[in-house]
């Protein structure tokens, strides 16, 4: 029986292997959630570039302030948010945004979790100089992308690796922005394992004893 | 010391007197005699019970914060996650519980197909058991809707279209279920009442019935051997065990174990690799922009992939009423097993290479039709679904005959 369990299971498996791979290679973003530096310069990034257009509006700048130990917050608020508890705006609303590009920005809070910090990391880096768009650029993850190329002046400015390590910092700030618990949640596994582990030794011993006379 | 012992002595006696308290305790735990070779498998029904727990104790503080309204129902999941004290943890819990849930059950049946456990005199155990399957099903849909993300929008609304399909008075029913002509605000709020209160309180009688039924005629055995045939001059199987202490303590490892994998999952991979929280689920429900790929929860995908596999319409009746039909014959045929096998022995162990054969067939049935339910209709060649399809069904349709034709093996009198 045992025998016929494992063959069906193994014939199963490769059908599987199908789950995965999509049409475009998707670059690793190494986003790192418990490396706040990198999260701080994220934020500051994500504020100049992303906040203009997107809202945040789960996103709390005190939970920020408290989970990024950033000391000064109230001069990072955005113009016309005056409340530490507000939660990141969108400095113009959804149909201006909807005239001027076609589509509403969506909002950034759940972003990461939607798409995957793969694919924002693959999409921030992905904008090109395109002459035979309208536009004078494209997106090779998205074509004909309706958000403008925000971030033409720095990757024409900066060098590659410091664009890209910009849009990692930004990437990982998103991925944090979607879970702000994330971090507090996997540390939490070693202490839990370790109790339950504890725990497992003494009913395993207790169930021992108390069967040794079953035979 | 001897005081407060006999006031408590007194105490119970006082109680057991109006309610049987130790009657009970004898019948189910102390004085409940179990077969004393029940292995691994038979884990899973106790770990249900466990699961089943963390669900209603997870679900009754989500309770607490969720809001049932079309604008505030994705907005109330978020700030569960973000601004209510470990929030995050219960809303986690039930969610990952909820799937963990369907594995354990899906366990916890295969166990009964693998030593028969559903045939005579357990015919009652089997039948409760697959209601609260059904009730199981039912509750996994109503709360998959409730967070009004955009899978649960448009799964919702696929699987409330199946309601539409029903000849005649399909269109009148589906606005009666949806209680709008869209899926909306009335339909959460619905969906809520049925998903905290209705089928919850069912499933907690279900589940009560199911082991009193279980408790009136014994546990199975993995020989499929009666022990109830073999009594010492008390009455007492020769070969049972009372179920307290030993089970009891003996379930406790699995517990444990159990609740490693829980908390691993919990704290390490709560979105299930995308099959427990589907991505499109972190935007909110949107009816102008549907999913690329519509799938529901994995634990109905086998079902969901036998109601696509009927693409043609046959004698006036929709291919879509038609797959309905098959998709919910293929959950009542189950609950005829115990008059469709004929075979005199009960466990796999003794039955013949044609039973063991049709087992490993209808398992592997099951796992495809469920890969397939999860991916898109086009993703395999078209004759696939249909095929095992048929192999799944055919478990069912051929057991009377080759239970009853095939040589068995002799069941030993004790458990050796």
């Amino acid at each position: 029986m045992k025998r016929l369990i494992i063959v069906s299971i193994l014939m199963v498996l490769p059908m599987f292997s199908f789950a995965s791979g999509g049409s475009i290679d998707l670059k690793k973003s190494g986003y790192d959630i418990h490396n706040k530096d990198s999260l701080r310069k994220g934020f500051d990034i994500y504020m100049a570039k992303c906040a203009s257009c997107h809202s945040a509006r789960f996103m709390r700048f005190e939970r920020i302030a408290q989970d990024l130990e950033i000391d000064d917050m109230e001069s990072k608020l955005p113009y016309g948010t005056k409340k530490l508890s507000a939660t990141i705006p969108a400095a113009m609303t959804a149909e201006m945004g909807e005239t001027a590009f076609g589509v509403a920005p969506p909002d950034l809070t759940l972003y990461t979790n939607y798409r995957s910090s793969d694919w924002v990391y693959t999409y921030l880096v992905s904008f090109y100089q395109d002459s035979n768009s309208k536009t004078g650029f494209n997106n090779h993850l998205v074509p004909n992308v309706a958000m403008p190329w925000v971030l033409a002046g720095d990757q024409m400015t900066k060098t590659e690796g410091e664009f890209r390590t910009d849009m990692r910092d930004l990437t990982n700030f998103m991925t944090y922005m979607a879970e702000p618990i994330r971090p507090f949640r996997e540390g939490l596994l070693k202490y839990v394992m370790a109790f339950l582990s504890v725990l497992l030794v003494v009913v395993w011993l207790l169930n021992r004893e108390y069967w040794k006379d079953i035979h | 010391m001897s005081i407060i012992k006999d006031k408590g002595t007194e105490l119970l006696n006082w109680v057991d007197y109006r309610l049987p308290i130790v009657k009970a305790f004898k019948t189910h735990m102390s004085e409940y005699y179990a077969p004393k070779n029940l292995n691994f498998w038979y884990f899973f029904g106790v770990l249900a019970m466990v699961v089943f727990a963390n669900q209603l104790i997870s679900g009754i503080w989500l309770t607490m914060f969720y809001t049932p309204t079309a604008d505030e129902a994705f907005n109330s999941i978020e700030y569960i996650m973000r601004d209510v004290d470990s929030g995050w943890a219960l809303r986690y819990m039930h969610e990952v519980g909820a799937s963990l849930f369907f594995i354990v059950v899906y366990l916890h049946i295969f166990r009964g197909f693998l030593y028969g456990s559903y045939k005579g005199p357990r015919e009652m155990v089997w039948v409760i058991g697959m209601v609260i399957y059904l009730l199981m099903m039912a509750e996994g849909f109503f709360g998959y809707v409730l967070p009004f993300g955009n899978m649960s929008y448009w799964g919702a609304k696929v699987i409330i279209s199946l309601v539409g399909a029903i000849p005649v008075i399909g269109e009148s029913m589906q606005i009666w279920v949806q209680g709008d002509f869209v899926i909306g605000g009335a339909t959460l709020s619905r969906f809520f009442a049925i998903h905290v209160a209705l089928v919850p309180l069912i499933l907690v009688i279900a589940v009560f019935l199911h082991l009193v039924a279980l408790h009136q005629v014994g546990s199975n055995n993995p020989e499929g051997i009666d022990i109830k045939a073999h009594t010492d001059e008390n009455g007492i199987p020769l070969d049972g065990i009372p179920f307290h202490p030993y089970y009891t303590v003996h379930d406790l490892v699995p517990i444990v174990i159990f609740l490693m994998i829980f908390a691993a999952a919990v704290l390490y991979f709560p979105g299930g690799g995308g099959y427990f929280i589907e991505p499109p689920n972190y935007t909110p429900a949107n009816n102008l922009s549907t999913p690329e790929h519509i799938a529901p929860a994995w634990y109905y995908t086998p079902f969901y992939a036998m109601l696509r596999a009927i693409t043609f319409d046959f004698l006036g009746m929709s291919a879509k009423f038609l797959g309905l039909i098959v998709m919910g014959g293929a959950i009542v045929i189950v609950f005829f097993l115990p008059w469709l096998d004929k075979s005199p022995v009960k466990s796999m162990r003794y039955k013949g290479p044609i039973s063991k054969f049709m087992l490993a067939l209808f398992v592997i049935s099951f796992l495809v039709l469920g890969v397939l339910g999860a991916k898109p209709a086009d993703w395999a060649p078209s004759w696939v679904a249909p095929t095992f399809t048929v192999f799944y069904f055919l478990y069912f349709f051929a057991m009377p005959f080759y239970t009853k034709m095939e040589k068995t093996k002799t069941v030993p009198e004790r458990i050796g």
